[in-house]
């Protein structure tokens, strides 16, 4: 064994040792690097005969790969164990907490009225809207209240003294929606109307969604088609439903819609949600549309009544104490 | 409407059971409100008489008493009603006996005495509210009988939510012609018989009041017995109905209304002096009613008066001074017909609400006065005794409403209803309602009852057909037609896209009622332009809210005092201001306080501030894509905001809302901290958003060259902006704000401001020449404009 083969021998077991790249990297220089044991040896072989030169050179190529390799296994594998090192001293909790990662919500009355409304949308019901404070014709007379009849005691109205009034009923939209139009017509109308009552069950204020279609075809049978749709798609399941006989100065035939409501002691009953009817042809005559040539249907609904329904809300006044508590299960 | 199911039996023939019943009169528009099952439950409940009562000699309030229920020996009972007395009959419930309560009888002992069965209050047996004492029956009550046979029971309460259109369901006899429609059966009520005339007492009667009272009957009944009794059946179907037994005379008036729907009203004849007038109220003429009120009329108001003066308030309630009592023994029986538009809203503005004020308004049969009037003179006869008069009869056959025959086209009921309904089927229904219909080229001709006010014009024809037919026998159809798509607004956002993203940042909406009380916007030092209420349900309710922050932070209050330290809410809804008409001004509002992050396990906390709520209005701004058109202003703020924390807010020069700290006076009052901000902004504004137009991206590299200035506080920063801006121009591109300082090292009373300023030119890259001058230019007009100074 000459000196090289043993000097290379060593290099071989420091590399192996080398506990850092910086380590490593000083062999690679004293073994590879222009002073280093590998080029010293290659610059000694001018002094070789040709043919000894060869086969010298061979072997100092040899033993330069050799070390050349195993430098480049011991760095990988520092690299690696450093990488390792790192990786361990970064690693965190990730379990903790997200940062700014809150969000708030949509009241549950306005997203049951987006809801109702999105769907009536989609059969291309365009939105309507008026004014909160109506004058008595638009709220009562072109609906064909006449003056001091008792369905106007039904409507206990809150009023400002001048003959205007809080609408008591999304329905004078109807009338605003009709007014200087020609059918075909199919309006959707949500908004707050005002009744001067409140107790339990009653909030003088709510909202309601008044929908309307007006055109030369619209006939009960539609309108009954319409809103068993419209529940349908609402729920999200089929309901038992009864359209039952009954009174609006503005609408005939005029019904009121319920479904049958399973509680969650699986017994059931008869819920009104809707009342409904075919636009009366006084109405349609007071907004300047020939009753003669066209028909429609109108509805009505109350907004918090599908929203108790739809998300389990048993107290109508919780809707307007805007506690985060309650807020906060809409999110 | 309520009634006694055995009763409307008795009327019509109902081939259907008590469920079945409901659910066809609910399912023909005569709403089932609500059904009370009447006496069941009696079996072992007997009338019993006590034959001795004596005390309980261990306790004050018990009598041990002695009945007799027809089993021969009577029976110890001890009774702790405090109208429990020799010689009254009252029902037993004998020992084994379970009553509606669940009560099972054994005999007991009650304080130390046996008792075997317990006497009984109506309440206790389930016939009645009453539970005062205990149910007291007639003297002829025959002692041992079942105490439901005796009192017809079992039987039922219905009580029908009925709409106003159909007055003619307000009495039992019109109800039975529904019923009898509905069911394919006939009424069996009895023809009428005319009650002999024994006595000839007579007034005159003057209609002096044109078409509101067309129509009026009386009769004289003399030598009248007033404190007779009213026999069980009456008072019986009267209580089912919900009408307490007052005193014979009055509750044959009563019955008959409830039979046959027509209002009756008894006058002591002896307090009338001369002719009977109908005749308007004069301006101001006062009357005590019967309820003991002192009523104040006008010549709206119909009257029935004397010679002298007002007796009773038409159509709506007696008068008092002329009321029956026991002492009286003639009576003038009143049965009249008055217009439906002229007693139309007379009770309530009154006050009142009355049996006979519901009916008229709505509308009472013409022809019923008459028959009324000879059934309740055959029931007073038989009750009170007395010699019945003749009848009197005054009328105006002119201004009787008349029956007029509605066209019905078969094209038109098919059109609406979208069905076709028999021929045959529609002759039944409407002969059924008893219509007179004939035949007609297209259709029908129709002329109904004059019971009936509301059939006037072909749909109360149609909506008839629907109702007896059968609305589930409608068919669902999904409504066909053009479905034109409009133009669809881009360049507007949907309340619901602000709703959506406020949520997005953390914040609930709430919904407030619209009106708050005017103490609350004094201490906002909202006063003037106000929309009040006239009739507000209370002073807390009063006002239309003028700005949506009043009850914004109320509820912010609400959440405070319900251990919710961090509060973020928004409301989108009208605010209202005076004006003909009034203006109503869609608004968004904002309220928060607390820190201004939730709290965190690696951020240090910090209140909300200002600039925290700044931010959501630049977001909100930013949506718009118009920011250049918003400007922010510490001049003109109101008095709820902090003088030096608040802005005012303009969109093209005008302004459109404020933001803010609360005004820490008004938060004080309130009982706030001082870490609450507000916004309100009118809606709208917010709304209006840029239809995007797509321009060229620079093509060349953007500079930055950053540069801090030393300046007076006073000098805001949309000033600094301004003047980078107005020197640099076109090159700049944008300057941002990265380092504000004062204290240590700044001159007091100023401060030290880090901004970059970034520079691009379009049409080539910029050299360290060009940039280097531009920051000469800014630093030199800042100098220059706001004292500024560079620091090193």
């Amino acid at each position: 064994m000459d000196d090289l083969d043993r000097r290379a021998a060593q290099a071989l077991a420091d590399i192996e040792g080398a506990a850092s790249l910086d380590a490593l990297d000083a062999l690679r220089v004293g073994l590879l690097g222009k002073s280093g044991i590998v080029t010293a040896a290659l610059k000694s072989l001018g002094a070789l005969a040709p043919d000894e030169r060869k086969a010298r050179g061979a072997e100092v190529n040899r033993v330069k790969e050799r070390l050349a390799d195993a430098l480049a296994t011991r760095k990988a594998a520092l690299e690696q164990a450093e990488l390792d090192r790192r990786l361990a001293s970064e690693t965190i909790d990730v379990s903790l907490p997200g940062r700014d990662g809150e969000r708030g919500g949509i009241h549950p009355i306005t997203r049951a009225l987006e809801r109702i409304a999105s769907i009536f949308a989609r059969l291309g019901y365009q939105r309507a809207d008026g004014p909160e404070i109506e004058d008595d014709w638009h709220n009562f007379e072109a609906l064909n209240f006449p003056p001091h009849h008792p369905a106007r005691a039904m409507h206990d109205t809150f009023y400002f003294g001048d003959g205007r009034l809080l609408r008591t009923h999304t329905s004078p939209v109807q009338v605003r929606s009709m007014q200087g139009r020609q059918p075909p017509i199919r309006v959707i109308a949500p908004g707050k109307v005002y009744r001067s009552d409140s107790d339990q069950t009653h909030s003088p204020m709510f909202h309601q969604i008044e929908g309307l279609l007006v055109d030369e075809t619209s006939s009960f049978a539609d309108l009954k088609g319409t809103l068993a749709e419209f529940v349908r798609a609402f729920f999200e399941r089929d309901f038992e439903m009864r359209f039952r006989p009954s009174y609006f100065p503005f609408t005939e035939p005029s019904a009121e819609v319920d479904i049958r409501w399973e509680t969650e002691d699986g017994q059931s009953r008869w819920l009104e949600v809707l009342g409904c009817g075919m636009v009366h042809p006084n109405v349609l005559a007071n907004c300047g549309i020939d009753p003669e040539r066209y028909t429609g249907f109108a509805f009505g609904l109350g907004v918090e009544r599908f929203a108790m329904l739809r998300y389990g809300v048993s107290d109508l006044r919780a809707f307007f104490e805007n506690d985060l508590r309650f807020l906060k299960q809409f999110a | 409407m309520k009634f006694s199911e055995n009763w409307l039996r008795e009327l019509v023939e109902i081939r259907a059971d008590r469920a079945q019943l409901a659910h066809a009169l609910t399912m023909a528009g005569l709403e089932v409100e609500e059904l009370t099952a009447l006496g069941e439950g009696l079996d072992g409940v007997v009338v019993a008489e006590i034959v001795a009562a004596e005390k309980h000699p261990e306790a004050d309030r018990l009598q041990v008493c002695r009945v007799d229920a027809g089993q021969g020996e009577p029976l110890q009972i001890v009774c702790g009603a405090p109208n429990a007395r020799v010689g009254i009959k009252v029902p037993l419930a004998t020992v084994g006996a379970t009553l509606p309560g669940g009560i099972t009888i054994k005999t007991a002992k009650l304080r130390g005495v046996a008792s075997s069965g317990m006497l009984c209050s109506a309440k206790e047996l389930g016939v009645d509210t009453d539970a005062s004492g205990l149910m007291e029956l007639p003297a002829d009550a025959p002692v041992g009988q079942p105490l439901a046979a005796y009192l017809g029971l079992p039987d039922a309460s219905f009580e029908l939510k009925l709409t106003p259109n159909r007055p003619d369901c307000l009495g039992l006899v019109g109800l039975a012609h529904d019923v009898a429609a509905l069911f394919g059966s006939h009424v069996k009520v009895p023809q009428q018989s005319v009650a002999a005339v024994t006595g000839a007492a007579r007034r005159g009667i003057r209609l002096e009041a044109g078409k509101d009272a067309p129509r009026y009957l009386g009769r004289v009944i003399e030598g009248i017995d007033a404190t007779a009794r009213t026999p069980l059946w009456m008072a019986e179907r009267l209580r089912r109905a919900g009408l307490r037994p007052i005193s014979a005379v009055v509750d044959v008036t009563n019955y008959v209304m409830l039979e046959l729907g027509q209002p009756m009203h008894a006058f002591d004849n002896d307090a009338l002096g001369g002719d009977v007038v109908v005749r308007h109220a004069r301006a101001g003429e006062t009357l005590k009613l019967l309820d003991g009120s002192e009523a104040t009329l006008d010549p709206s108001f119909v009257v029935i008066a004397d010679e002298a003066k007002a007796l009773a308030v038409a159509g709506v309630m007696g008068g008092f001074d002329s009321r029956v009592t026991d002492a009286t023994a003639n009576v003038f029986l009143e049965s009249a017909h008055f217009a439906p538009a002229a007693i139309m809203g007379k009770a309530r503005k009154l006050g009142l609400h009355t049996d006979a004020s519901h009916r008229f308004e709505r509308g009472v049969d013409p022809a019923l006065p008459q028959r009324a009037l000879e059934r309740a003179t055959e029931l007073l006869l038989s009750i009170v005794g007395g010699r019945a008069g003749p009848v009197l009869v005054a009328e105006r056959a002119g201004d009787l409403p008349q029956p007029a025959s509605v066209p019905l086209r078969r094209n038109r009921l098919r059109r609406v209803l979208g069905i076709v309904v028999d021929d045959a089927e529609v002759a039944r229904i409407f002969t059924a309602l008893g219509m007179q219909v004939t035949a007609t080229a297209d259709g029908w001709s129709v002329t109904a009852p004059s019971s009936r006010f509301d059939i006037e014009r072909e749909e109360d024809l149609i909506e008839e057909v629907a109702r007896i037919h059968g609305y589930d026998r409608i068919p669902t159809h999904t409504p066909a037609g053009a479905l034109a798509l409009t133009p669809e607004p881009e360049a507007r956002l949907g309340e619901l896209a602000v709703r959506e993203q406020l949520a997005a940042r953390g914040y609930f909406e709430a919904v407030n009622l619209s009106f708050v009380s005017t103490e609350l916007l004094a201490c906002w030092g909202f006063d003037h332009d106000l929309v009040p209420l006239a009739n507000p349900l209370s002073a807390d309710l009063a006002v239309m809210r003028p700005s949506l922050l009043p009850g914004l932070i109320e509820a912010l209050r609400h959440n405070r005092s319900r251990q919710q330290e961090r509060v973020r809410l928004f409301e989108l809804a009208r605010v209202f201001a005076a004006g003909d008409p009034p203006v109503e001004t869609p608004s968004l509002a904002i309220a928060a306080c607390g820190s201004a992050r939730a709290e965190q396990w690696g951020e240090p906390g910090r209140p909300f501030d200002f600039f925290d709520l700044k931010g959501e209005l630049d977001a909100l701004i930013a949506w718009g894509g118009e920011p250049h058109r918003w400007s922010i202003h510490a001049d003109g703020l109101p008095g709820w905001l902090h003088p030096g924390r608040g802005a005012r807010v303009a969109r093209d020069g005008v302004t459109v809302g404020f933001l803010g700290a609360l005004h820490p006076a008004l938060a004080r009052s309130l009982d706030l901290g001082s870490d609450v901000h507000v916004l309100e902004l009118a809606l709208e504004p917010l709304l209006a958003r840029r239809l995007p137009r797509a321009g060229a991206v620079a093509r060349f590299p953007a500079v930055r060259r950053d540069i801090a200035m030393d300046l007076p506080e006073a000098v805001g920063w949309s000033q600094i902006e301004q003047v980078v801006r107005a020197t640099l121009g076109g090159l700049l591109r944008e300057v941002r704000l990265f380092d504000r300082y004062s204290g240590k090292g700044v001159e007091a009373g100023r401060k030290s401001l880090a901004m970059g300023l970034i520079l691009q030119d379009a049409s080539r890259t910029l050299t360290d020449d060009d940039a280097d001058r531009c920051v000469r230019d800014a630093v030199t007009a800042l100098e220059q404009a706001c004292k500024a100074r560079l620091r090193g």
